[in-house]
């Protein structure tokens, strides 16, 4: 690892002006995805380290229907937020489903939000051909064993996954993400945050370099609705989804009234399945709806080899948390 | 207010480490893993993956269990520490640590500092409460020996509760 210069941020505005000036400067949060592609692979190599972890920019405050997470709040706090178990409970069985507790005690919202992919390729300095990495230089994921990457949003360019449960969660309740620059505050919904790879996979979201993600305010459901949050993966616990799926349903005398579907372990992006929520909305509680919105959810995937199982695990994951939440017997 | 900067890239901070105040001077690129076993000598927390995955470095910041390997030991400046060292109280071990030697929660016990600590933290959690829900909370923490079931054994032991 080469050397950097180590700065603890004395406040938002300071920490901006410094990172915002500073093209090899970067911030450091709670450090597993920072200091792991850092000190460990080699894979970034910032000059400068300025920390953030003293900004009072962590807790949770409810206001009327949002729930505003500072930035810094880590993920177990949030996860031990009463609102959160009582109002949005799926967010809490995501943030659970996630790492493990000392990672969740480091593991800050902000940081899950701007995590990177885990793709083996992008993590492993001696393959030549990422474009995440390396634009222009291929994708060595098309060719080689892929397991754990995307099949939704995907491209010839670059299949990395975005690995969070978390997020899953978030974009399904529009969680929208304030944003501090030296320009001043912007606000961004999380399902337009997210940029697909298309042939720039090294642009990963809308943020300009300087900019603070300093908060995430997310809108709780409405009374009555029902949710959960389902992740099938190749161990019992502590490990990244191969697929996973957050549902939120309103249903009235077994209609469904509103519907939130978004899907995890498939995407390169968060992934809200807009079109399976349409098929959902004001249709029958029922196997055959679900089915239906399962189908549409995984029209139109990009596969190799070693992913094409995820689109029917995907649909199966999908409808079983579908009946989970609707009662709907499996 | 503005930010703290430091000459070169060096750091200098503050740790309280099991009771102790410790003065340090490091490069920054040093995590508090290194800095417990190299600079403190207490290597009583080992290193196992060293990136995040095993939970061999397993310490307590502030009481709650984190990575030592992945936390920079400049972001833990005027905080508590506790390591493996710090349990044993007057010369008594503590009932976690009485627990593990008790059930042989471990063979090689590389990974025991790690599992212990974060056995002390769960406990803490309130997170006990089930056989299941002790190997959940403690799946942060691998065992290549695979001592998985008297590891669990002694944390119900140490949460008083008996049975499965």
């Amino acid at each position: 690892m080469r050397p950097f210069e180590y700065v603890r941020a004395g406040d938002v505005a300071s920490a901006v002006a410094l990172v915002s000036a500073d093209p090899q400067a970067q911030y450091l949060a709670g450090g597993t995805t920072q200091l792991d592609l850092m000190l460990k692979d080699g894979v970034i190599a910032p000059e400068r380290l300025v920390d953030i972890t003293g900004l009072p920019l962590s807790g949770v405050t409810r206001r009327e229907d949002t729930l505003c997470v500072g930035a810094l709040t880590t993920m177990e706090a949030l996860a031990a937020d009463p609102t959160v178990a009582g109002q949005i409970p799926f967010l809490r069985e995501a943030l659970l489903a996630g790492a493990s507790p000392q990672l969740r005690n480091m593991a800050t919202i902000g940081g899950n939000l701007l995590q990177r992919t885990r793709c083996r390729y992008f993590r492993d300095r001696e393959v030549t051909a990422c474009n995440k990495r390396a634009p222009g230089s291929g994708c060595a994921a098309l060719r080689g064993p892929a397991r754990m990457h995307a099949i939704l949003g995907a491209s010839e360019h670059c299949i990395a996954l975005h690995p969070s449960d978390l997020c899953v969660a978030l974009v399904a309740l529009d969680a929208v993400v304030d944003i501090e620059g030296t320009g001043g505050r912007r606000s961004v919904p999380l399902t337009e945050f997210y940029v697909l790879p298309g042939d720039r996979p090294d642009i990963e979201n809308v943020l300009e370099h300087g900019e603070l993600l300093t908060r995430v305010r997310i809108p709780l459901l409405p009374a009555g609705a029902r949710s959960g949050y389902l992740k099938v993966r190749d161990r019992a616990s502590y490990e990244f989804a191969l697929t996973s799926a957050a549902a939120a349903l309103l249903i009235e005398d077994g209609t469904i009234v509103q519907a939130r579907l978004a899907l995890g372990g498939v995407g390169t992006v968060p992934w809200r399945a807009l079109e399976a929520e349409e098929i959902l909305s004001d249709a029958p509680a029922t196997g055959r709806t679900f089915r239906a919105a399962a189908q549409v959810a995984l029209r139109d995937p990009f596969t190799v080899p070693g992913t094409a199982f995820k689109v029917e695990l995907a649909q199966r994951t999908i409808i079983r948390i579908l009946r989970t939440v609707s009662g709907a017997p499996s | 207010m503005g930010n703290t900067r430091f000459t070169g890239a060096d750091v200098d901070l503050t740790l309280h480490v099991n009771g102790c105040t410790r003065r340090l001077h490091l490069d920054s690129r040093t995590t508090l893993l290194d800095a417990l076993r190299e600079d403190l000598s207490l290597t009583g927390t080992n290193m196992g993956c060293d990136q995040g995955a095993c939970g061999a470095c397993t310490v307590l910041l502030d009481g709650k269990r984190v990575l030592s390997c992945l936390t920079l030991a400049a972001q833990c400046d005027g905080r508590d520490v506790t390591t493996i060292e710090g349990l044993a109280r007057d010369g008594h071990l503590h009932p976690v640590q009485e627990a593990f030697i008790r059930h042989d929660g471990f063979q090689c016990g590389y990974c025991t500092p790690g599992q212990i600590m974060s056995a002390v933290a769960l406990l803490e959690e309130g997170r006990a409460g089930s056989d299941e829900e002790i190997r959940e909370f403690m799946s942060g923490n691998l065992c290549r020996c695979g001592a998985y079931p008297n590891i669990v054994a002694a944390i119900r032991e140490a949460a008083g509760r008996e049975g499965g």
